[in-house]
């Protein structure tokens, strides 16, 4: 008796466990098929996949596997004869080129309980059309092998990565290459200034050992132990540690925290389901599905996080992170190509030349802190200068008439820009190598007074 | 004089396939080079801000000194392996030229991660080295490193082209040479050399091009001012519709061409075909003991070199973790468990991809290089240039034209875009990997009398059947050659396949690669995944071998 009874508990219990975890009132017949045009990792889309395919039996998902950049090219070239129906990945701004091009389909979920705001960054399109489903954030990750060996402290704060103890020791990916990069080089020139976030960021890239094309090249190289530290999204680091590497890291007090989105692309074949997705993302299961060890991305559901391990970061709840700086995506967004172009101009293309003329810097200032002389500190406050010095100002950045010659699509064939980026990139370049050279030549006069 | 409708058949077929699948949809790109940003107009200023960027003029010099330095130090891997196991008995030649093969296939990503843990400036190399020796060698940074890992990887094309050649000399040129006294080193200069000059020509020039227009060792060792670097990072950061991308594309393309030209004119004017037919290549001396020695332990070395990636990637294939250490920490094989349980599609897949790609390109190459070299017709010259240009286009390039160009063609029978049918794939990876072919297959044609050809057709063979049984079966160690390298380099192609697969059902290896590489945890599979592609790789090369030779014993046989 008490076997068939715990049997019909069971019974009962799955019957309960059906009827709840049955598709809700958005499902009605969905399509058995879906389609989605994703930059995340198998790690990521392999969990989601199997997850929503068990509760939806019969539907398939094709996750399609393209770098942020390809994945918009890949929808552009497609989008007169569509086949996919969702795009899924990190950066917003990636998803605001497909809205500009008009190619996302307006959608508002109808699960409950997300806040508006992740740290002080609004986690859903306030127009409606993609939809942030968690959350991450730029910090500092490192090998500790490596910094054992080389008898190296770990860093605390983004400053502190311009050390002279770290120099050719640090890797980073260039905001022209990856989305996310970008925003942590935005974040810091919000924080910090036009003028003292450039300085703050050659200074830190003049201990760079290498700028990485893709942005898993610099996980890849902390990882190996090919360089030591790196400047990483958190769940690079996150689950760089959870796999096993001898790696950590931390957030910098000056962070952004950033959704990771989804949308709905225009006149997608299977409406329904891909609906269905975005409810799925952001129900509880599939928020808890996040926290898988391969995974390890925030949450944007703070109900999730008490299911989180311990020393999990908690973005509701510690307002330490991501709260020290009001991103303005508006002024990140008039000035987009134009701070690419800059960082490629004076740190990416001439990181040899930098690293040079910052080393040069280092050894006099350490020179210096042991035989003060004025006349060589001065010496060394002007290649500071040169080094720091940034072809344009703040405002002209940010000149829409200028930042258009940076952004080549022309809407309409009667739209006139002036300029080319080519020529623009050429002047700044002649700028930067000269200075450089005579930062180093200038830092190096002051040591040999020392 | 006659017309001869076949030949222009088969060259009008190559002509259109050539249009069709490589210069609209490129065109359809590279417009953009010499249109006015801001107006759409025809210009050449794109031009004029090349040459006067200091970045670009520094970016072409150093692409420059690559290439050239590149060809130098493969020749010194190619020469020694190329020429002992041809010209001495040498038990293991054909696993000697299997496994030179190998380094051709660099699996993308994971093949840079190994090289960097083997050499990196804290790989096992340095780690040991600093803590015996306390010092370290920079083998990575900058150009050099780029010229060290280049020369690795394209040094086959010499080995391959080169073997071909001088398994093609005619032992009765050599027993000539003898009687009339010629030994050694003179026997060496005087004959052996000048007759496989075609095939190290051919070999050398594909280095020097390939080198010259690679783009994924310069990114792997994030070394940007060289040219096809800088073409790509414009044209995929800056987006598809910037001009200098494709203004640097253009002059890869142009300065290839002429590359290849003066590589013609170091051939021109010599006539490198023997009449004599079956003798099998080189006689083989047998070496003296110490000779033995000395020889083993040069192959033994160079090929423990050049296979140092793929020793690295097999530890880390097996490792646990490997991290700023000498060797992984732990041994397991669940790396490859995953990748046999998760995507066994692409293994599979990339079978079916690379061999068709590897067919086509060796039909496609035979017919070229027998237009080129034995007919008249007068646009035959272009069909080579135009196929040889397809080295210089970039992947990317290809990809967007390809999308461009055939995704609004909808397929009859499924209503699918042409451009998401794999068959497309296969052409692109086919069009891109038709260079290498095509100069195998002009290499093993230069060295053939066209005599035996007039021979055949005077005892009564037509044309057709002439090529058929004559010229293919004479030529057959080029192609094989040629649908190796072809093969080889089609099963780890990422850039056009990146922007073609449209499924993942559909997707090949280096897919698979590029999914996993994005992953902390993905580095063991992908590095299984990539022992898997050389495994494929070299399974293959083995067998074309095997082919080969048999089908020469067959010959020999016949003859007797």
């Amino acid at each position: 008796m008490r076997v068939s009874g715990r049997f019909l508990a069971a019974a009962l219990g799955a019957l309960v466990a059906v009827s709840v975890a049955s598709p809700p009132l958005y499902a009605g017949t969905i399509e058995n098929k879906l389609v989605i045009v994703t930059s995340f990792p198998k790690d990521l889309t392999g969990v989601f996949k199997r997850a929503f395919e068990k509760r939806h039996p019969g539907l398939k998902i094709e996750m399609l596997k393209k770098h942020t950049n390809s994945g918009i090219k890949y929808i552009e070239e497609t989008a007169a004869n569509n086949i996919s129906d969702m795009f899924w990945a990190s950066a917003p701004d990636a998803f605001e080129v497909l809205k500009g091009d008009g190619l996302l389909h307006k959608y508002t979920p109808k699960t409950k309980g997300i806040p508006a705001k992740v740290g002080s960054y609004p986690i859903n399109d306030p127009d409606g059309y993609y939809i942030g489903f968690a959350a991450a954030g730029y910090g500092i990750m490192w090998n500790k092998r490596y910094l054992k060996a080389k008898k190296l402290p770990p860093p605390k704060r983004w400053s502190d990565l311009a050390k002279a103890v770290y120099h050719g020791h640090v890797g980073m990916s260039a905001p022209s290459r990856s989305g996310t990069t970008h925003l942590t080089v935005e974040t810091l020139l919000q924080g910090d200034g036009w003028a003292k976030g450039w300085a703050q960021w050659k200074d830190i890239a003049g201990n760079f050992k290498t700028v990485t094309e893709r942005s898993f090249g610099v996980p890849d190289g902390v990882n190996s132990g090919d360089f030591g530290l790196g400047v990483v999204i958190d769940f690079f680091g996150l689950s760089s540690k959870a796999s096993g590497y001898p790696v950590d890291f931390i957030y910098p007090p000056i962070t952004t925290l950033v959704p990771a989105n989804v949308g709905i692309l225009k006149n997608a074949p299977h409406p329904k389901a891909a609906a269905a997705f975005v409810e799925f993302l952001l129900s509880p299961d599939g928020q808890a599905l996040l926290l898988d060890p391969k995974i390890m991305r925030l949450p944007v559901n703070p109900a999730t996080y008490a299911k989180a391990p311990a020393g999990f970061p908690d973005p509701f709840t510690d307002k330490s992170i991501g709260a020290a700086v009001k991103f303005d995506v508006k002024l990140s967004k008039s000035r987009y190509n134009v701070v690419n172009s800059l960082f490629d101009v004076m740190i990416t293309y001439r990181l040899d030349d930098l690293r040079d003329a910052v080393g040069a810097v280092q050894k006099a200032e350490a020179a210096l802190a042991e035989h003060p002389n004025a006349k060589a500190a001065d010496l060394v406050r002007e290649a500071k200068a040169l080094i720091a010095a940034v072809p344009i100002s703040e405002a002209k950045a940010a000149q829409p008439d200028f930042a258009k010659i940076f952004k080549k699509k022309r809407k309409k064939a009667t739209d006139k820009v002036t300029g080319r980026q080519a020529e623009v990139e050429e002047q700044w370049d002649k700028m930067v190598k000269k200075n450089y050279a005579q930062a180093k030549a200038k830092a190096e006069q002051a040591l040999a007074m020392l | 004089m006659r017309i001869n409708w076949g030949e222009r058949t088969v060259a009008l077929t190559i002509a259109i396939f050539l249009l069709a699948f490589l210069a609209l949809p490129v065109l359809r790109v590279i417009l953009v080079a010499f249109q006015d940003a801001s107006s759409g107009a025809f210009t050449l200023v794109n031009f004029q801000d090349f040459f006067r960027s200091s970045l670009f003029r520094e970016s072409f010099w150093n692409s420059l000194y690559v290439a050239g330095m590149a060809v130098l130090l493969a020749s010194l891997y190619a020469l020694p392996l190329a020429y002992f196991t041809s010209r001495f008995e040498f038990k293991g030649a054909i696993i000697v030229q299997t496994l030179g093969v190998l380094p051709l296939v660099m699996p993308p990503f994971v093949g840079a991660v190994a090289m960097l843990l083997l050499f990196g400036s804290n790989g096992s190399i340095n780690l040991l080295l600093d803590e015996y020796f306390g010092f370290t060698i920079t083998f990575m940074e900058g150009l050099n490193g780029v010229i060290f890992v280049e020369s690795i990887h394209y040094f086959p094309f010499i080995l391959i082209n080169l073997s071909a050649s001088l398994s093609l000399i005619d032992r009765s040129m050599e027993e000539s040479a003898h009687n009339l006294g010629a030994h050694g080193l003179r026997l060496f200069r005087r004959i052996v050399f000048p007759l496989a000059m075609p095939g190290y020509v051919a070999g050398a020039s594909l280095v020097f091009l390939k080198v010259f227009d690679d783009l994924g060792t310069p990114l792997l060792l994030n070394v940007n001012n060289l040219l096809a670097p800088q073409a790509y990072l414009r044209v995929t950061s800056i987006g598809i519709d910037d001009p200098m991308g494709y203004v640097i594309s253009v002059m890869l393309v142009a300065f290839s061409l002429l590359a290849m030209g003066v590589a013609g004119l170091a051939l021109r004017g010599k006539d490198y075909s023997t009449i004599q037919r079956g003798g099998g290549g080189l006689a083989k001396r047998r070496m003296r003991p110490w000779e033995r020695v000395v020889t083993y332990t040069i192959v033994l070395f160079i090929l423990l070199l050049v296979l140092s990636p793929h020793i690295g990637l097999s530890l880390l294939s097996f490792g646990t973790i490997w991290s700023y250490a000498v060797l992984p920490d732990g041994y397991t094989l669940a790396h490859y468990h995953e990748v046999f349980r998760e995507s066994p599609q692409f293994i599979t897949n990339t079978l079916l991809y690379a061999s068709l790609a590897g067919i086509i390109d060796v039909m496609v190459g035979t017919a070229i290089a027998y237009l080129v070299l034995r007919t008249r017709i007068r646009t035959r010259h272009w069909l080579d240039y135009a196929a040889m240009a397809a080295l210089a286009v970039p992947g990317v390039v290809l990809g967007i034209g390809y999308l461009r160009t055939f995704f609004g063609i909808s397929l009859p029978w499924s209503g699918q875009p042409l451009a998401s049918w794999w068959v497309m794939l296969v052409i692109a990876l086919s069009v891109r990997r038709l260079p290498y072919a095509l100069r195998a297959c002009t290499a093993a044609l230069q060295q053939l009398s066209v005599s035996l050809e007039e021979a055949a057709q005077n005892l009564g063979a037509r044309k057709l059947k002439t090529v058929w049984r004559i010229v293919v079966p004479l030529m057959a160690g080029g192609i094989a050659a040629g649908f190796v390298t072809s093969f080889a380099t089609a099963a780890v192609e990422l850039s056009a396949t990146i922007m073609l697969v449209s499924s993942e059902s559909d997707a090949p290896l280096s897919y698979g690669l590029y999914i996993f590489m994005q992953t902390a945890a993905g580095r063991g599979p992908g590095a299984a995944l990539g022992i898997i592609a050389v495994i494929i790789v070299g399974l293959a090369t083995y067998l074309s071998h095997r082919v080969v030779e048999r089908g020469r014993r067959l010959g020999a046989q016949l003859q007797a």
